[in-house]
């Protein structure tokens, strides 16, 4: 019996400890916010966060997790207004949205480890996410608005 | 009023309707193959309302103007309006009731929006593509809000004893300003319930100059929260009770089908249940499953490494030698001779001869594949004769009735819920993934959700066409362009409708080719034949990607070689501001739009071309290293002009830092979204410049993923893309945003590599050619 928080709650797995972390959180608990994209972290889309790092959950087994805190988009801020999600709204970013939870993790996660980046360290840090519908340039000045404290 | 659009009502408009294969589902019926589906007649007397008439009427099950269709108030006021095209992050689930909310004097605070099933007889027609659903429905919407409204005044009126001009709604209430009498929406809405719909004949639309909303741009999209915190539901999303979890191995070549398979490896992985063939259909065959084999399991993780423990022997079929560097052999050898005249004016051949200089170039583009963040996915609860689907599909109504004809059930029978589309581009228009689910769901007896990897998408989608276009231009000793030939060469969209097609249909022919907007006395476009060897579908902007990268590029190499600006020879190609004039094409197609409405303009296009190179500084000087490019397209029946600004190292690495869009796209909506739309599309251009490409190896699509075709991330995109959005003038019929952003990008791009490198890239994509 594997034994992971997420979000704060203790969830069990006696499945496959092999099972990839995004398929446990989407089906097997139901946290369906975190995406999947690629499956192979190459997108970006099912980023979530564990110990202040970004981790694409596509290649993360559930027996890597084991005894880790684990955060995803629905535990990101309880009432979802973390300075990155703000930012998003008030930005109007997203278009069809898909991709848009791995990058607030993204950039949250960015914020974290750099509170104040630069706009090309927030390119730099944001390049791992795809999103198709090219909100790049608003994704972007969302996380550095969020850095200035919306 | 109440006018619906039942098919079997309307047999007898048949025959007094030109039939036009505008909808991209019922392209059957344009190609002249038996097909069982209903002509839309038009249901509603549209000039009472607006000076232009568009397609909307032409397509399946027409428009449904009915505000009990699309309205419904609470007691509470509480506005809730039905937004029945599919979003795939252009906005449309917020624009269309926006512009019903608009009309009918309602407080976007308090309006929700509910999604459509999938049911044309009741909404109307809901194929979410061509860049159509605000030229189509920005009328219909008004109207629908402006019949509310007054129902909510006869009703208010009634009550008071007044006469019903002495009353007015505005923001939720309705007011009688003799009396200072006011009454709320929702304690008017069971009486307004009551009240008949109004006759076209007694409606009066707002004033445009006393619009809260349209125009303005201050509403963000419905579902901008949800997406934050990862409340939006995507196909993928739907978890029911006793769900089975499937992915399927399908034939790594088109046509091809399963010969045996072993699946005792799969069984024996930890959480897998079931493994079973699923039934294919020959190609080509529209959207219909390619079949398989597979995988059941509890979760999508399990499924998936139970595929890659099967062990399946395929039949390759046909295209079992299908090869991208043959093909594209083939490709320029058919378009070096004479193909199938599709626009002639006065004597190209005669005229090329007598030219005092020829100009040839030779355009490729390869397959393009849309790898929508969400992939493919639908699930399918069948019960009996009568199935449900939840899933991300651009076409709602046409998605209903191919899974009721597959399996064999009245279209009444089936429900489709359709959830937000994570990305579509055209290929969730094709829901061959909603009717895999209908038929694993009806085999286990059990609610099933079919997920495609990114491998699958990649590998088994309706991939963008490959497409040679050779432009010769021919110039007298002046400089001056005396004669233009195009061939175009693709396999066409309708080989996956019908076997053996080999000529492009006019909807593809008319995007980029037969409407030639320029000024030349003699111009011959042709079509030769091209075999299709993979599923071909329809791809963001469709043929207007290689259309626009060619005929522009070739504007630029014109330029060149007379030593011109390039953008004052576009603007001399472009000629006169005029109508242009297609009589000499059998089927100018335009969009499916009445030309009367929607003629190409070349006063708008040359005004998009102005206002880009005004605003986005054409001629400024730039660094060494850096080159600026322009190029023009009209598509959807909008126009749009791009100024590229690109700067390439000593390595050959390229970087964009600038990007100009003009938009001409008549009467909008939300400004916001056109611009969104328009960065959006500079990045997909750039993408399938850049690195688009899928190649086949022995009828094999040799890319799987984001590491072998890759798209823009953020440290490569434009530092910045500028949108101007020309203000529509009066009664200026809306037309597309969604796709036109896309086809001009490519080629101002490759203009602007030239004027930084003088290297002239003929090619896409770019891949390394820069490093060379």
């Amino acid at each position: 019996m594997i034994k992971v928080k997420i979000n704060g709650q203790e969830q069990n797995w006696d499945g496959d400890p092999d099972l990839p972390l995004l398929w446990f959180l989407r089906d097997e608990v139901g946290l369906t916010g975190t995406k999947y994209g690629c499956g192979q972290a190459l997108c970006g889309s099912c980023t979530v966060i564990i110990d202040k790092q970004a981790v694409r959950a596509c290649i993360t087994s559930v027996s890597d997790v084991a005894g880790r805190d684990v955060t995803t988009i629905e535990g990101l801020h309880p009432t979802g207004d973390h300075p990155v999600q703000k930012a998003w709204r008030q930005l109007n970013v997203p278009q069809c949205g898909y991709c848009q939870t791995g990058q607030i993790m993204q950039g949250a996660a960015l914020l974290m480890d750099n509170p104040k980046p630069s706009h090309d360290q927030i390119r730099e840090a944001m390049a791992g996410n795809i999103c198709r519908c090219g909100c790049y340039q608003r994704i972007e000045n969302a996380v550095h608005l969020a850095s200035t404290g919306v | 009023m109440n006018i619906l659009t039942n098919p079997k009502k309307l047999r007898g408009f048949e025959r007094h309707l030109k039939v036009e294969n505008v909808s991209r589902r019922s392209i059957l019926k344009g190609l002249g193959i038996a097909g069982g589906f209903a002509l839309a007649a038009p249901v509603m007397s549209r000039p009472a309302f607006a000076a232009y008439e568009t397609g909307a009427s032409k397509m399946p099950h027409g428009t449904v103007v009915d505000p009990r269709v699309f309205v419904s108030i609470a007691p509470d006021g509480i506005v809730t309006i039905v937004g029945h095209r599919a979003e795939m992050g252009t906005g449309v689930r917020t624009s269309l009731p926006l512009i019903v909310a608009e009309e009918m004097e309602a407080d976007w605070s308090r309006v929700r929006v509910q999604q459509a099933p999938g049911d044309e007889v009741k909404y109307g027609n809901q194929d979410t593509d061509g860049s159509r659903s605000t030229r189509h429905y920005l009328m219909p919407m008004r109207q629908i809000g402006a019949s509310a409204r007054s129902m909510l005044e006869a009703a208010a009126a009634k009550r008071w004893g007044v006469p019903a001009t002495e009353v007015k709604a505005r923001n939720h209430e309705v007011v009688h300003a003799a009396s200072g009498r006011k009454i709320g929406f929702g304690e008017l809405a069971a009486d307004a319930a009551r009240e008949s719909v109004p006759g076209i004949e007694g409606l009066k639309l707002k004033d445009p100059k006393d619009f809260r909303y349209l125009g303005k741009g201050q509403i963000g999209i419905v579902d901008l929260r949800d997406i934050t915190v990862g409340k939006a539901h995507y196909g993928a999303d739907i978890r029911l009770p006793g769900l089975k979890y499937a992915v399927i191995a399908r034939p790594p070549v088109t046509g091809g089908k399963v010969k045996s398979f072993d699946a005792a490896e799969a069984m024996k992985v930890s959480g897998v249940e079931k493994v079973l063939e699923v039934k294919g259909w020959p190609w080509p065959s529209k959207f219909q499953p390619l079949g398989g084999v597979a995988v059941i399991a509890r979760n999508t993780g399990a499924a998936i490494k139970g595929r890659d423990a099967l062990k399946i022997v395929w039949d390759d079929g046909a295209n079992g030698k299908y090869d991208s560097v043959a093909y594209r052999a083939s490709l320029e050898e058919a378009a070096r001779k004479p193909g199938l005249v599709v626009r002639k004016e006065g004597d190209a051949d005669a005229a090329l001869k007598s030219a005092d200089k020829v100009i040839t170039g030779e355009y490729y583009v390869p397959h393009l594949a849309h790898v929508s963040m969400e992939p493919p996915v639908a699930v399918a609860d069948v019960k009996g004769d009568k199935c449900e689907i939840w899933a991300p599909v651009q076409s709602a109504g046409g998605t209903r009735e191919d899974v009721a004809k597959t399996l064999g059930i009245p279209d009444a029978n089936v429900t489709v819920n359709v959830t937000l589309l994570g990305g579509g581009f055209g290929r969730k228009s094709k829901c061959d993934f909603a009717i895999e689910a209908a038929l694993l769901s009806k085999e286990l007896g059990a609610p099933v959700k079919v997920q495609w990897t990114r491998e699958d998408d990649v590998r088994h989608g309706f991939l963008h066409t490959v497409s040679l276009e050779r432009i010769e231009a021919g110039l007298d000793k002046s400089g001056k362009v005396i004669a233009w030939r195009h061939r175009s060469v693709a396999p066409t969209i309708a080989s996956t409708f019908a076997a053996g097609a080999k000529h492009e249909a006019p909807f593809e022919l008319g995007m980029g080719l037969i409407d030639n907007p320029f000024e030349i006395a003699n111009l011959q476009c042709e079509n030769p034949e091209a075999a299709a060897h993979t599923r071909i579908g329809w791809f963001r902007a469709v043929s207007n990607i290689p259309r626009a990268f060619a005929v522009q590029s070739m504007v630029a190499e014109i330029a060149s070689a007379t030593k011109r600006d390039p953008k004052d020879m576009l603007l001399e190609l472009i000629g006169s501001p005029r109508l242009v004039n297609l009589s000499s094409v059998k089927d100018p197609w335009n969009y499916g739009e009445p030309y009367s409405s929607y003629p190409i303009d070349t006063a708008r296009l040359r005004k998009v071309v102005e206002l880009v190179a005004d605003k986005g500084g054409w001629g400024r000087s730039v660094p060494k290293g850096h080159g600026l490019g322009i190029a023009v397209h009209r598509s959807f029946v909008s126009y749009i002009a791009t100024i590229v600004e690109v700067a390439i190292d000593d390595k050959g690495k390229l970087t964009v830092p600038r990007v100009d869009t003009a938009i001409d796209c008549g009467t909008y909506v939300n400004p916001e979204r056109i611009e969104s739309q328009i960065e959006g599309a500079a990045i997909m251009g750039l993408s399938l410049a850049k690195y688009g490409e899928i190649t086949f190896k022995d009828g094999k699509v040799q890319q799987g993923n984001f590491d072998d075709f890759p798209v823009i991330r953020m440290d490569e995109s434009p530092l910045v893309t500028h949108v101007y959005i020309v203000p529509p003038g009066p009664d200026t019929p809306p037309s597309g945003v969604g796709e036109p952003g896309v086809p001009p990008f490519a080629p101002a791009l490759i203009n602007a590599i030239f004027a930084a490198t003088g290297k002239r890239i003929r090619s896409l994509p770019i891949g390394k050619q820069l490093e060379a």
